[in-house]
C-alpha cells in the first residue's frame, strides 16, 4: 500500500534528496552512538574471540602465523554478522521504515544510507581494533597494511550483502537463524580474496590481484544491496 | 483461489499462468513425464552399468559419472528453473512462478546433494580424497547453501507470498554463483576436470559413453519436471482447499 503512494510521484531530485539522505544517516549515527553497547560488541567479540584461539590451538607463532588470516577474516565476518539483524528491526517495529517509503529519498538510497552507517558502527571499530588483534598473532608489520586495506574493502561489502539478508528476513520465524544461512553463501568470496591478500604478502607476493578483486566485489555489491535490499523492503511493508 | 491475482492477459505466456488451464495441461502432461523418466532412467541406468565399456584409466568406478554429471546438470538447470520463475514472479507477479520456484527448491537442493556425494564417492578412489576445497566443490556447496537457505526464506513467514516473492529476491541475488560453477574449472587451475561434453568444438568423450550419460541426463529432466508439477498442483489443491474452508467457517 505505501509502497504505491510513493511510487506515484515521483521523487523530487536537486537538495531534497542530499538533505533527506543526510538526516538519515545523522539520525541511525546518533542512535548508534547513544547506545554505546552495541557499538562496542561488535569489537569486543572481534578481540575476544581472536584472544581465544590461541588458547584453544597453543601458543605456537609459526602455527599462529600461518591461520592469522583466516581467523581475522573470519572474527570479523561474524563480529558484521552479529550487529545485522538490528539493521531494519527497530525501524520496521515503530514505524520508521514507513517513513521512509512515503518519504521523497529513493528507498535505494535509504539502503545505502542504512549500509553505511551499519558500516561506520562495525566495520570501522573493527578495522581499528585490528592492529591490536593482528599483535596477538604476531603478524609482521609489513602484512599489517595489506590486511587493513582487504578489510575496509570486505567489511563494506559483508554490510552491503548483509543488509539485502536482513531487509529480506524482515518479520520472519526465526529471522536470527535464517540470516547466517542467508549471508554465508554470498560471504564466501569476500573472505577467499581477503585472506588469499594477505596470504600473498606474507609469502612476498603482490596482494594486489586480490586486493583488486575484493574491490570489483564491493562495486558490484553496492548496486545489487541497494535494489535488492529496496525490493525487499518494499515486499516487508505491503 | 480467489486470493491469486488473475494474470495480465496477452502474451503467450501469460495464457499457462491461469491456474485452472495450468492445472488441466499438467494433468495431461504427467503420464508422459513419468514414463519418460522411467524409460530413460530403465534404459540409461543399463546401458550405464552394463551396456558401456569401462575405462582405460579408472576401471569400473568410472560408472559414477552417470549419476554423478546428470546431477550436477540438473542442481545448475534447476537453480535456472528458479531464477527465471523468481524473475517473472517479481515482475509479472504471477502467482504461478512463485510455486514453481517453491517447488523447485528442493528438488534443487536433492540434486546438488547427489552431486556432491556421487563426486564425493569417486574423489575417494580417484583423487584419494572425500574432499578437496578447490573451485568447482567449493562453488557447489555454496550452491546446496543457497537451496538451503532458499527453501528456509520461502517457508519463514505467515504468508505464503511474502515467503515466495523474498526467496525470489535471494534466488536472483544468488545467480551470480551460476557462471562461477560453470567456468571454475577453467580460472582455477583444480583437481575436477574440465568441461568434456558441452565443449564449442564438440564433446571429447566417446560415443559409447557419451549416449547412456544423454539418456540419463533426459531420464533426471524428466523426473523434475514431473515432480516439479506434481508439487505445484498439490500447492494449488492446497490453496484451493483453504479457500474452501475459510468459506465453510464463514458460515456459507
Amino acid at each position: 500500500m505505501v509502497s504505491r503512494a510513493r511510487e506515484q510521484g515521483p521523487p523530487q531530485a536537486g537538495p531534497s534528496v542530499t538533505t533527506a539522505l543526510s538526516a538519515l544517516v545523522r539520525r541511525d549515527l546518533r542512535l548508534a552512538l547513544r547506545q554505546r553497547g552495541d557499538l562496542l560488541t561488535a569489537v569486543l567479540f572481534f578481540l575476544l574471540t581472536a584472544a581465544l584461539f590461541p588458547f584453544g590451538i597453543g601458543p605456537e607463532p609459526n602455527l599462529l602465523l600461518r591461520i592469522a588470516p583466516g581467523i581475522l577474516w573470519v572474527t570479523a565476518l561474524l563480529a558484521v554478522l552479529l550487529s545485522l539483524e538490528r539493521l531494519f528491526l527497530a525501524d520496521g517495529e515503530d514505524g520508521s521504515l514507513d517513513l521512509l517509503l512515503v518519504s521523497p529519498l529513493p528507498l535505494e538510497l535509504a539502503v545505502l544510507g542504512k549500509v553505511l552507517v551499519h558500516w561506520l558502527s562495525s566495520g570501522l571499530p573493527i578495522l581499528l581494533s585490528t592492529p591490536l588483534a593482528a599483535l596477538l598473532y604476531g603478524l609482521p608489520a609489513e602484512a599489517l597494511p595489506v590486511l587493513l586495506l582487504a578489510l575496509a574493502l570486505g567489511t563494506p561489502t559483508l554490510s552491503l550483502l548483509g543488509a539485502t539478508a536482513a531487509a529480506l528476513t524482515l518479520g520472519a520465524r526465526r529471522g536470527g537463524v535464517l540470516l547466517p544461512l542467508l549471508t554465508m553463501p554470498l560471504y564466501v568470496p569476500v573472505v577467499i580474496f581477503g585472506v588469499a591478500a594477505v596470504d600473498a604478502s606474507l609469502a612476498g607476493l603482490s596482494a594486489r590481484p586480490h586486493l583488486l578483486l575484493l574491490a570489483a566485489l564491493l562495486a558490484a555489491a553496492l548496486p545489487v544491496a541497494a535494489l535488492a535490499g529496496a525490493a525487499a523492503l518494499r515486499q516487508a511493508a505491503e | 483461489m480467489s486470493d491469486l491475482a488473475r494474470p495480465p492477459a496477452g502474451s503467450a505466456l501469460h495464457r499457462f499462468a491461469s491456474p485452472a488451464r495450468f492445472l488441466r495441461l499438467a494433468g495431461s502432461l504427467q503420464p508422459w513425464l513419468a514414463g519418460g523418466t522411467l524409460l530413460c532412467l530403465g534404459v540409461g541406468l543399463y546401458l550405464a552399468l552394463f551396456g558401456s565399456p569401462a575405462d582405460y584409466q579408472q576401471g569400473e568406478t568410472v560408472r559414477i559419472m552417470y549419476v554423478h554429471v546428470p546431477a550436477a546438470w540438473m542442481a545448475l538447470f534447476v537453480y535456472l528453473c528458479i531464477a527465471l520463475a523468481s524473475a517473472s514472479l517479481l515482475v509479472w507477479r504471477h502467482p504461478l512462478a512463485g510455486l514453481v520456484a517453491k517447488a523447485s527448491a528442493p528438488l534443487g537442493a536433492a540434486f546438488t546433494f547427489l552431486a556432491l556425494a556421487t563426486g564425493s564417492l569417486w574423489g575417494k578412489p580417484m583423487w584419494g580424497t572425500w574432499w578437496e576445497w578447490d573451485g568447482r566443490m567449493t562453488s557447489v556447496l555454496i550452491l546446496f547453501f543457497l537451496y538451503l537457505g532458499l527453501i528456509a526464506l520461502t517457508n519463514a513467514f505467515e504468508s505464503p507470498e511474502r515467503g515466495q516473492r523474498a526467496s525470489a529476491v535471494l534466488a536472483l541475488v544468488g545467480v551470480v554463483n551460476l557462471p562461477i560453477i560453470k567456468f571454475s574449472v577453467d580460472w582455477w587451475n583444480t583437481l575436477h576436470q574440465p568441461a568434456s561434453v558441452m565443449r564449442l568444438d564438440g564433446p571429447t568423450i566417446d560415443p559409447s559413453m557419451l549416449w547412456p550419460l544423454l539418456i540419463m541426463a533426459a531420464g533426471f529432466t524428466f523426473y523434475y519436471l514431473w515432480v516439479m508439477l506434481l508439487r505445484v498442483r498439490g500447492e494449488l489443491v492446497e490453496a484451493r482447499l483453504r479457500a474452501l474452508q475459510r468459506l465453510e467457517t464463514e458460515g456459507r
